[in-house]
């Protein structure tokens, strides 16, 4: 009879649901989970970031064809850091490349490989953004004796970076995943914490689902976020 | 104030100039007209080095342009150049469309910009749309701010690339009506055109072109009323038949 009290009956459940082990584990690591989190946040924030710097960089340059060294470099590097897994490219930076310039933490490999990486498709987000704006717009500012170089910034980016707002949202959950490959190298960021908890507790269903209903909580706001961007674009 | 010298210019196997010469005086309206294909707006975009020509050379104001060494961002701030489909900057206010150039290049203080802004916005009957976006304007009054907005850059030339072809019909009227008070201010015009009334009122000159190359050319009076040449006679009966 006792269960038709809704009070009574959903504190038996919660009785019943602290007396799992798994949920337990959860609890007990919940702090160790939100750093992990905020870690995988912190190197995607920024990867990002340093990555849009590389990443417009590194577009300019492949659009500048006349200027034959830079659109090598630029080519070379958008070829190599989108062909080849980021997996490998963590392992060789921390491992290989790395190690010669100085001692550096996990943590800041993880940056270097993961803003190198963001880097390349950011580079590509921006040629085709800039690629989208009416050849018009550059004739015109040419034409009234502006060099590429204002022409470029004062017409066409402002333009390009309406078009390059969506796909870089989409890079940025893209990044934000991919982080848990860093876990290799030992950065506590949240699935390397995932990892451990599931070490010690054996709790597979249990540590990898909170592990997982984080991740999405994170991209789906990145998503929420992006949508709200694209509605502001699209009116302004 | 611009000559063309035997200049040829092809896209891949297609020749579309395939050796013009003309000159064009200080003060001179002189308009190009002929079919399309014929390289007329091919002519007009090599004049200020949108297009590089494969030989021959251009000079204006005594200035070859076709030289590799030519300061090209110089010699475009005295050639205005306006476009059939307008190309005004979009994410700029009708001023500002205006002032970015002479702000950016001849280095003007931002109100001295904008009143020299505002004086060529009151010459093509615009001052009420200065803080209106592009998008916002009507074909013809896009094309009345793009010609304030090379204006702006005192232009020794003005180049014109079918400026009124992408018009409905009733707005052709105040864009015309625009080109001939420059017209008649003694502005050095090259005017690439469909529109016949306009070239035999205003222009000086015409020249004919056909299949990359200046077919005949001579006065209004002489191409409209007394053409030589049988291309000439064949265009003209078709588009004068209207």
């Amino acid at each position: 009879m006792e269960q038709l009290i809704p009070g009574v009956f959903a504190s038996n459940i919660l009785q019943n649901l602290t007396d799992i082990h798994g949920f337990q584990v959860l609890t007990g690591n919940f702090t160790s989970f939100l750093w992990g989190a905020l870690v995988t946040l912190e190197i995607t924030v920024l990867a990002v970031a340093f990555g849009m710097v590389l990443g417009l960089i590194m577009g300019l340059l492949k659009l500048a064809q006349h200027i034959k060294i830079t659109y090598a470099l630029a080519t070379i590097y958008i070829d190599f850091f989108r062909g080849t897994p980021l997996f490998v490219q963590i392992l060789l930076l921390h491992f290989g490349i790395l190690p010669w310039f100085g001692d550096f933490t996990a943590f800041t490999s993880a940056v270097v490989a993961c803003t190198l990486n963001s880097g390349a498709y950011i580079a590509e987000i921006v040629r085709a953004g800039i690629k989208a704006i009416d050849p018009g717009q550059m004739e015109a500012g040419r034409s009234l004796g502006m060099n590429y170089r204002q022409t470029m910034w004062h017409i066409i980016l402002p333009q390009a970076y309406k078009v390059v707002i969506p796909p870089l949202i989409n890079e940025f959950i893209a990044m934000l995943k991919d982080t848990s490959l860093v876990s290799i190298i030992g950065v506590s960021e949240l699935t390397l914490r995932g990892k451990l908890v599931y070490a010690s507790s054996w709790e597979p269903a249990w540590v990898w689902g909170a592990v997982a209903v984080i991740y999405f909580v994170m991209t789906k706001l990145l998503a929420i976020f992006g949508d709200y961007m694209e509605r502001r674009l699209a009116t302004g | 104030m611009i000559e063309v010298r035997n200049i040829h210019k092809s896209f891949g196997d297609l020749e579309v100039l395939k050796g013009v010469t003309c000159h064009i005086k200080p003060r001179e309206v002189v308009c190009v007209i002929g079919p399309s294909g014929s390289g007329k707006s091919t002519l007009l975009r090599c004049v200020n080095q949108l297009e590089k020509v494969n030989s021959g050379r251009i000079y204006i104001d005594g200035e070859e342009v076709t030289d590799p060494g030519v300061n090209i961002d110089k010699v475009r701030q005295q050639v205005g150049m306006v476009f059939q489909h307008f190309n005004l900057f979009p994410h700029k206010t009708t001023l500002e469309n205006i002032t970015l150039a002479p702000i950016k290049i001849l280095k003007l203080s931002k109100s001295d910009a904008e009143d020299r802004a505002m004086q060529l916005l009151g010459k093509v009957g615009l001052t009420d749309k200065a803080q209106i976006y592009p998008n916002k304007l009507s074909g013809g009054q896009k094309q009345r701010v793009a010609i304030a907005r090379a204006l702006a850059m005192q232009p020794k030339v003005m180049l014109f690339d079918e400026p009124t072809s992408a018009l409905d019909p009733e707005m052709v009227g105040e864009v015309l009506a625009v080109m001939r008070d420059l017209a008649h201010e003694g502005m050095t015009m090259m005017v690439v055109t469909h529109e016949m009334g306009f070239a035999r009122e205003v222009g000086h000159r015409v020249l004919f072109m056909d299949e990359g190359g200046i077919v005949e050319e001579g006065t209004p009076a002489h191409i409209f009323d007394s053409p030589q040449n049988a291309r000439t006679q064949s265009f003209l009966s078709k588009v004068l038949r209207a």
